[in-house]
């Protein structure tokens, strides 16, 4: 009990990076959503100025979630957890369609979007289930119910649809290995994830070809140990069955675009004026920044609305063309740098629950990034997330918020489990 | 192990990305143009093309509008072709060709479709270009002009081609360039500057404003008015007196350099290379190889000069010290320089000293003045060397520094030509090897520029100014210092004077007496050269050229010039005419001898340039 009346210690590096990240990110908003009839910085029709609310409304956000007592987190997880499902399953009854996707609760001029909060309740949930003493993450039991603590939420985000928000719930499962999840779970799913990106870059008979080839000499060099013929043979095929409902699953289930972002990602089509336009003009905004850049507000691709989307999930082209080289390290660095300290800090904890849920918030971070900045250098298929603290919106600000003060909170009282 | 894991795949990702963003923004430059091209427009204001006057103020080239129908291949969108080209009035192959190969100078810089439309087309097609995405009617300026004369002084200007752009990159296609005469020497003068506007695009190729502000815009400048400095009054005048007749004038005020008149025959009007009949008018001109309309033989025919270069042979002679203004020389109907070999002379009085050799035209005289010249010093090589020397101090052998774009050196032989030429030292020659020299025959070789020059020299009494056309270039003081530099020759100026009489003798009793100008003393100096062309691959002597040099008044001269009339037989027959009328023109205004004038006016030399072609015999004089 001390710890949790005990005075407050703030991690103020991780404060840094935060107010850091945001401030930049605001900047940045505001140059690519300058517009010429904009009355003043406080004019709610412009969305930086709405952003810069955002941002208010952020402080007072801070302020309660550092004032609550630190155990209230741990103890009403699973409270929070429901809700925020309730929350996801109610947007099928009374959601509002905005761009084709069922998101959001529409108040008035502003909407919320329950997806961006349900990841900091997931994290709650599943650091309480993990830590609790009776769980043991070598047993399947407990595996299965960690997973589908993930997977609830996910499912529910899916057919809203917004895949790209699901696909960031995968990012728990470096929580789970941490906490003692076996190796062969990341194992499969790097595999699989390479297995899913040869098929659709070479077709699914060269895949098949090679997993053979590579089976046959692997079984061929340890001949004389007299291997089971039966375990690499169902290897095999399950590695080919796997191939072939990858490419069943993506030419059949698929829809066109999603098709289209994975074949010019993978350099199989040079559409640059349809499908793969955002990510063309993305890469001409960021690759004419030079250096230094064309410094703030001066932009050409920005000011000519070139790249879609650019205050939300494209903003780190803004950067990119009037920050130039530099400016863009420095942003990198500021995020690496917050999600390591992150990691450094939740190793520190001395109870297992603030331990994974650190684990959670740096995995989440790190995976938003990846797939974001992956996204807008034309590294990764479009998918659409934002970056965070970064990209424009309340709701995404405030999800990542409480994300990361919650964790400020539980660092700052480091108390022992009870 | 797995407290590693997620920290060295974030430090991973963190080096992998800062190596693409190192790659797309520093180390793979193309970037930086992509985004000029999809996010910058650059539009151009083209200023007026500056005027051109003679040295009276008089306006002789002025400018008018015209349209030019343009394409952006970018921004074409699928059109009725049939219909498009029906409304230009051009084939639909034509069509598909000039598009194929504006798209491939630019997708997204202009090119010209359709250039020069008059202003009726422009009124008819204005009203329906919007129909047509990707084209417009772009205004110009295109020359006026204002005299039907004078099209080799003035040059013309027509549209840069790829080669130009490649060596000028100022030029963008569809710009205006000045090829010839006065419009290519003064081409960055005349222009102006354009100006230019960036404009920022949005992703929907709208405008939404100047670029950075428009800092990096600039206005355009007008180009600058240019005062020349030909007589237009004269110039016209120079080319009805050669009508019909092939040569050229060049007039020089021998006080200043200031050319005054450079007649070239035959000539064409200036506004033929205006308007859309220009590349048929230009064609035209172009494969006229006979009378060859576009050659500036003022400026570019090199001729052999016949008797005038014997006023230099005398100066050199004066001033080498091998003869005196009294020592006669006896003619016995030519001049013996071998066994049995001969350069004939006509019949005059006998025996003449310098005075009346230059107005007898004596070639005994000057042969022996030039033998002398020659070898004066120990080997002919040092004597030619120091006989050229003397020559190119009156600019002849070279480029006489004159500011229009063509011209041709002309040829003073020198030692290592007749080395080259004999075979030295395998051979031996000597000054009489070289004899012809003396009267203007033989190797030498200048064109009636050089001649003119020359001239002047003379009439200043041993010092010129390089001959130009620029008098002033507005709200500019200066013009370039080369031309108000004196240039004085290796004559010591005494010996002028000798020469000078002998010249103004050619007019009171020599070969130019029946062209005197009552109230005018003229000096001046016939020729008579003669010249060989190929005929059938036949080496052939053609009619002799008229050649006439002349200047006046004799004392503080106002013109210097030189005549050249191809085939023309006797020096005074057709150049020594044309230059007397010239003179009278310019020094009074008006003319007095009518009839001298009706005999020039209508006088034809067609007859004498068929003969080639026909047959006929030449006209050659012994």
């Amino acid at each position: 009990m001390a710890g949790g009346k005990g005075k407050i210690r703030l991690d103020w590096l991780t404060i840094f990076f935060y107010v850091a990240l945001v401030g930049i990110g605001w900047i940045n908003i505001y140059s690519a959503s300058l517009s010429d009839s904009a009355a003043g910085l406080f004019d709610f029709s412009q969305i930086y100025a709405r952003q810069l609310l955002f941002i208010i409304l952020s402080v007072i956000l801070i302020i309660f979630l550092l004032a609550i007592d630190a155990k209230f987190y741990e103890r009403f997880s699973s409270i929070i957890y429901i809700i925020s499902l309730a929350s996801l399953l109610g947007l099928f009854l009374f959601g509002n369609n905005i761009n084709g996707a069922t998101s959001w609760y529409s108040f008035g001029s502003f909407g919320i979007q329950p997806s961006e909060f349900a990841k900091a309740a997931t994290a709650l949930a599943l650091s309480k289930y993990v830590s609790d003493i009776q769980t043991n993450l070598s047993e399947f039991k407990y595996q299965l119910r960690s997973f589908l603590i993930i997977a609830l939420p996910a499912l529910f985000i899916i057919p809203q649809p917004d895949p790209g928000s699901a696909l960031i719930y995968s990012a728990f499962i470096f929580a789970l290995y941490r906490e003692g999840l076996h190796f062969v779970y990341l194992l499969l799913g790097f595999f699989a994830a390479a297995l899913f990106v040869f098929t659709l870059a070479f077709g699914v008979w060269w895949v098949t070809a090679g997993v053979i080839l590579i089976a046959l000499s692997i079984y061929l060099k340890n001949r004389k140990r007299r291997p089971n013929l039966l375990k690499y043979g169902t290897l095999t095929i399950a590695c080919i069955s796997f191939a072939f409902s990858v490419s069943y699953i993506f030419n059949n289930v698929f829809e066109q675009r999603h098709r289209d972002r994975f074949n010019i990602v993978l350099g199989k089509e040079t559409d640059t004026k349809g499908i793969g336009y955002n990510t063309n003009q993305s890469e001409i905004a960021i690759g004419s920044g030079g250096w230094t850049g064309k410094g703030w507000t001066q932009g050409t691709q920005t000011k000519g609305n070139f790249v879609p989307e650019q205050h939300t999930d494209y903003i780190f082209s803004t950067v990119g063309e009037e920050w130039g080289f530099l400016g863009s390290i420095i942003v990198l660095t500021l995020f690496i740098g917050l999600i390591l300290r992150i990691l450094v800090l939740a190793e520190r904890q001395k109870n297992q629950f603030s331990r994974v849920y650190g684990y959670s918030v740096a995995a989440i971070l790190f995976l938003h990034i990846f797939v974001n900045i992956g996204m807008v250098t034309g590294l990764f298929p479009t998918v659409g997330i934002p970056l965070p603290f970064f990209s424009y919106g309340g709701s995404g600000l405030w999800g990542f918020t409480i994300l990361l003060f919650i964790f400020v909170k539980l660092d700052g009282s480091n108390f022992v489990n009870s | 192990m797995r407290k590693l894991l997620l920290f060295s795949i974030v430090l991973v990702t963190g080096l992998v990305f800062s190596g693409r963003l190192f790659y797309l923004q520093v180390y793979d430059t193309s970037f930086q143009k992509l985004s000029e091209n999809n996010a910058i427009k650059i539009i151009y204001d083209y200023p007026q093309r500056g005027y051109l006057f003679d040295r009276n103020g008089k306006l002789l080239v002025a400018n008018q509008p015209s349209y030019d129908v343009m394409v952006i291949p970018r921004g074409v969108q699928p059109l009725d072709t049939l219909e498009f080209c029906e409304l230009l009035k051009i084939t639909k192959e034509g069509f598909i060709t000039t598009l194929k190969k504006a798209r491939v100078y630019s997708p997204r810089l202009p090119s010209v479709v359709i250039q020069q439309l008059t202003k009726e087309e422009y009124a008819y097609l204005s009203e329906k270009m919007h129909k047509y995405d990707g084209f417009y009617i772009q205004k110009r300026s295109l020359r006026d002009y204002q005299v039907k004369h004078s099209a080799n002084v003035l040059g013309y200007i027509r549209e840069v081609d790829e080669r130009i752009i490649k060596r000028n990159p100022y030029y963008q296609m569809g710009e205006i360039i000045g090829v010839q005469g006065v419009e290519s020497s003064y081409e960055e003068v005349l222009r102006g500057v354009k100006g230019v506007k960036y404009i920022q695009k949005d992703r929907f190729n709208r405008d939404i404003g100047p670029y950075k502000n428009g800092i990096f815009d600039t206005l355009p400048e007008r180009g600058k008015d240019i005062t020349l400095t030909i007589d237009a009054t004269l110039q016209k005048y120079g080319e009805e007196l050669f009508i019909n007749k092939r040569g050229g004038i060049v007039a020089i005020e021998p006080a200043t350099g200031e050319i005054l008149a450079l007649i070239t025959a035959p000539y064409y009007d200036p506004s033929l290379l205006v308007g859309q009949e220009r590349s048929k008018n230009f064609t035209k001109l172009w494969y006229d190889t006979i009378g060859k309309p576009l050659f500036d033989r003022g400026l570019s025919g090199e001729y052999p000069p016949g008797s005038p270069f014997k006023t230099l042979t005398a100066l050199i002679g004066l001033q080498e010290g091998v003869i005196d203004t009294e020592e006669k020389v006896w003619c016995r109907g030519g001049y013996t320089y071998g066994r049995g070999v001969k350069l004939r002379c006509h019949h005059h009085r006998t025996p003449l000293s310098m005075k009346g050799g230059v107005a007898q035209s004596c070639n005994t005289y000057f042969c022996t003045v030039y033998r002398r010249t020659i070898e004066k010093y120990p080997s002919p090589q040092e004597g030619i060397d120091n006989w050229k020397k003397h020559l190119s101090s009156f600019g002849l052998g070279d480029f006489t520094g004159h500011d229009l774009p063509s011209g041709k050196r002309g040829l003073i032989p020198n030692s290592k030509y007749y080395n080259r030429y004999y075979e030295y030292p395998k051979y031996k020659w000597y000054a009489t090897a070289t004899i012809s020299n003396a009267i203007g025959q033989g190797e030498v070789n200048l064109t009636p520029m050089q001649m003119a020059n020359f001239t002047a020299a003379i009439a200043n009494r041993g010092y010129f100014y390089k001959p130009h056309m620029i008098k002033e270039i507005k709200n500019i003081d200066t013009i370039p210092q080369k031309y108000t530099t004196k240039n004085t020759t290796t004559i010591d100026p005494v010996h002028f004077g000798p020469v000078v009489e002998g010249m103004f003798d050619v007019f009171n009793r020599g070969t130019a007496a029946h062209l005197q100008i009552p109230g005018i003393e003229i000096c001046g100096k016939t020729g008579t050269a003669e010249n060989y062309t190929k005929i059938n691959g036949v080496r052939t002597q053609l009619t002799d050229h008229s050649v006439f040099i002349a200047f006046a008044p004799k004392d503080n001269p106002k013109i210097a010039l030189a005549v050249f009339v191809e085939n023309g037989y006797w020096g005074g027959r057709w150049a020594g005419r044309i230059a007397s009328l010239m003179i009278e023109k310019y020094l009074k205004g008006e003319i007095t001898r009518t009839d001298l004038e009706r005999y020039v006016l209508e006088g034809s030399l067609e007859e004498e340039y068929a003969k080639p072609y026909s047959g006929e015999p030449f006209r050659i004089n012994y």
